[in-house]
């Protein structure tokens, strides 16, 4: 006798929480064949604007966690991935058309990715910052600090892949983030929700919206409370625009990146959503 | 005659000899500009100075193709240590030509000569020898091996501090391989071709660097040519943002340094007469026109009409007057533009009820003056505390907790730098950390080293000048390829002004 199976209903992730789009809408996804798959719910300027209320109001917290604990936060997120391996091999397979080899091979990359980014959790700062020798009685330090709110759009495809690899850089300093997920391939980003949601990820400090990147990306790339824009999946929207519009507040931004290796893992990728702080301490007479 | 009053010791002019005109400094040479030349004049009498050339949109043409060939046929094939080579001879004519630079400075610019002589040239010829140190060690700049140069360098600079701003940017921009055209500011370009006759000194190739003069059109040209490669700009973040639309989807890459407005924080427990003494550098140094000027005076509540009424009798012994002048504390203000600026947000202050006060102080016949001017009872919400006046000009608030300290801080669309003044040390690394901006000074202010970063958070600007961390504005990582960062061909769209 067969089982009748429940599908999830795949929504929004903000603030820690699992919404539907404010505005009531849905959009169908679909498999490389045209099969339904499920219906997504279709964030709306409002989605946006609440997902970046939610990572501000998260960011003070996981800034000024230990680079520890951070690194422990993330690392835990392979553990989780790892233990829904299954699950993430079956929907990226769906969703993109791959054969399982090809599915096994994105979501294994993915989980080491978040391994290879928990590690630098508490080693950036020794390499991006240093002691500065001033000619003066001083103590002279500079460090980076994440700068704040970060906005992504997050490449197309490969669907959860592509997140991964724009979304852990910006968290390894300490960012919160909004992203805009993959728009054909939305599914497995939301499960990657559900294990940002288990995964001590404190809630906010990434927010997943699903939809239409055209639609979405350009509240994102004018809202004054967002710090910076990645642009890494946006190559196929017009990002000069969305370049433009970031510069009223002047956000720091990243272009978009094609090819096999868009968004590669890399030490540049932390350190540009980071700012340089440095500190003048006094030395007294002695 | 009281103790105050000094009799005048005016540093000689005669160290200066200054040509009647100045033309454009192009692949090695000065050429006439074909734009409309114009004067410049010491802003503490109105004196006519020099003239000086407007390099008009063939002179940019001119200007950036002799960089790009300076680039392709030598500066890139040079070796880094001879490169540093040159640096090195360019820090030490500067430092032997120091006096003469730092009277024409003072002249030009409207500063005390014992700003330009004491601080500005010394930290000019400093920011030269340490980035020529820095031209044959790039693999240990923290881009990986092999880093590569970018190509060519615009770079538009502020009157604040003319040279000093030069050396900021054409120092790292050198070591790091790059070539370079550079606009001076209208009214303060002496020294930027001063230091173009050091170059031919020096011997440096033709085409290394390029000085255009002119207004904010030139300087407009020359960030949006389209062989540039590199976008450099100190200045106010108006026209920031005009730059940071104009490069959108562009490969140029860009930093920009711009406005501020610092809280200098003192706390119930801060060494008073130090504080004291870093207050009034932090917004009366070079009359305040200074992006990180500690503009805005944050004191705790408790110690608040104690430290104002020390700080009004302190503020009674600056000597306001002739530049050149080696006594003096406060010059010029640098422009009638700007004068009129400062008085419009001053008086908006008054209007919105805060409280001003000023020295007695005898304001000279001719030229720009501003007397020192401190507002008490300033609200948050005041212009004088959110917007930068680029004047000595102090808006004084209070806190009664850290928190609500920090909190003041912060409240500012700029994060360029912040003042902490506090005899504890726990405190100073709490505050600090919780403070966002680029540069925080802690029982000091308004201090620069080449070794040190400087640079702002959010709309103060991006990327870093200074220190290791300003190599990373000329240098690409070589393995970044270019066809990893896509970009829409010609795609970039012309943005006017708004």
């Amino acid at each position: 006798m067969s089982r009748l199976a429940v599908p999830k209903t795949y929504k929004l992730y903000i603030g820690g929480k699992f919404p539907r789009s404010e505005s009531g809408r849905t959009f169908e996804v679909t498999g490389r064949g045209g099969d339904f798959l499920a219906n997504a719910a279709q964030a709306s300027r409002k989605d946006a604007r609440d997902a970046v209320r939610a990572a501000r109001g998260a960011l003070a917290g996981w800034a000024g966690a230990t680079a520890y604990n951070r690194g422990q936060v993330l690392y835990r997120i392979a553990e989780l991935m790892e233990g829904r391996r299954a699950q993430f091999i079956d929907e990226v397979a769906k969703s993109e058309g791959l054969n399982a080899r090809a599915a096994a091979a994105q979501v294994d990359e993915s989980i080491d990715r978040w391994v290879w980014y928990a590690g630098w959790a508490d080693k950036y700062v020794q390499v991006a910052g240093n002691g500065n020798p001033v000619s003066g009685p001083f103590f002279n330090l500079s460090v980076p600090e994440p700068t704040g709110v970060v906005a992504i759009v997050a490449p197309q495809s490969p669907s959860l892949l592509g997140i991964v690899s724009v979304m852990a850089p910006a968290l390894v300093s300490g960012n919160a983030v909004v992203v805009v997920a993959s728009h054909t391939h939305p599914l497995a980003a939301i499960s990657l929700a559900e294990v940002l949601a288990t995964s001590d990820v404190p809630g906010g400090v990434v927010n997943i919206l699903t939809g239409s990147p055209a639609e979405i990306a350009p509240w994102l790339a004018s809202h004054s409370d967002v710090n910076a824009l990645d642009l890494a999946g946006a190559g196929d929207l017009d990002w000069v625009d969305l370049q433009i519009a970031a510069a009223d507040t002047l956000k720091r931004v990243l272009p978009p990146e094609h090819g096999e290796d868009a968004a590669a893992p890399s030490l540049d990728r932390i350190v540009a959503f980071t700012e340089t702080k440095t500190v003048w301490h006094t030395k007294s007479m002695v | 005659m009281s103790f105050l009053d000094y009799a005048p010791a005016p540093e000689s002019r005669a160290i200066l000899h200054l040509r009647d005109q100045y033309g454009l400094f192009i692949d090695g040479e000065f050429i006439d500009g074909g734009g409309t030349p114009f004067s410049t004049i010491s802003p503490a009498n109105e004196e006519k100075l020099a003239v000086i050339s407007t390099a008009n949109e063939s002179d940019i043409d001119r200007a950036v193709a002799a960089a790009r060939r300076a680039y392709e046929r030598v500066w890139s094939r040079m070796s880094g240590r001879d490169r540093g080579k040159y640096l090195f001879r360019i820090a030490r004519l500067v430092q032997e030509r120091s006096r003469e630079l730092a009277v024409a400075e003072s002249l030009d610019n409207g500063k005390p000569i014992k700003e330009s002589r004491d601080v500005d040239v010394p930290l000019v010829g400093a920011w030269f020898f340490y980035y020529a140190g820095w031209a044959d060690k790039l693999d240990h700049a923290g881009l990986g091996a092999s880093p590569r140069a970018l190509g060519v360098a615009a770079q538009v600079i502020p009157w604040n501090f003319p040279l000093l701003m030069l050396a900021w940017k054409i120092a790292p921009a050198l070591a790091a391989g790059n070539t370079v055209v550079l606009k001076p500011a209208e009214t303060t370009s002496l020294t930027a071709l001063i230091f173009a006759e050091i170059l031919q000194q020096a011997d440096l190739p033709a085409g290394v660097v390029n000085i255009v003069t002119g207004a904010g059109e030139t300087g407009r040209m020359l960030v949006n040519h389209p062989e540039v490669d590199k976008v450099a700009f100190t200045g106010s973040t108006a026209v920031g943002r005009e730059i940071a639309r104009s490069v959108a989807g562009t490969h140029k890459k860009v930093t920009l340094e711009l406005g501020g407005k610092a809280a200098n924080i003192v706390f119930d427990d801060a060494p008073i007469d130090q504080a004291i003494e870093g207050v009034v550098n932090g917004i009366f140094f070079n009359q305040g026109h200074v992006c990180c000027a500690g503009s805005r005076l944050l004191v705790q509540e408790n110690v608040h009409d104690e430290f104002v009424d020390r700080l009004k009798t302190r503020l009674q012994t600056l000597r306001l007057g002739d530049p050149l002048d080696k006594n003096t504390d406060i010059g010029a203000i640098n422009s009638a533009e700007q004068l009129q600026r400062i008085r419009e947000l001053s008086d908006i202050g008054e209007a919105e009820g805060a409280e001003r006060w000023s020295p007695e102080c005898v304001i000279p016949d001719t030229g720009f003056w501003f007397a020192p001017t401190i507002f008490t009872n300033v609200s948050t919400s005041s212009r004088i505390a959110r917007d930068e006046i680029f004047g000595p000009v102090l808006s004084v608030l209070t806190f009664r907790t850290p928190a609500e300290a920090i909190a003041k801080a912060n409240n500012t669309p700029y994060g360029l730098s912040a003042g902490i003044w506090t005899d504890k040390g726990s405190r100073i690394l709490a505050v600090a950390d919780q403070l966002r901006a680029g540069v925080i000074w802690a029982n000091t202010f308004n201090r620069f080293d080449p070794a040190s970063p400087f640079g702002g958070y959010k709309e103060s600007g991006y990327g870093r000048e200074g220190g290791r961390h300003g190599l990373a504005a000329y240098l690409a990582p070589a393995t970044r390829t270019a066809t990893q960062v896509a970009l829409p061909a010609r795609k970039a769209k012309k943005v006017t002004a708004k």
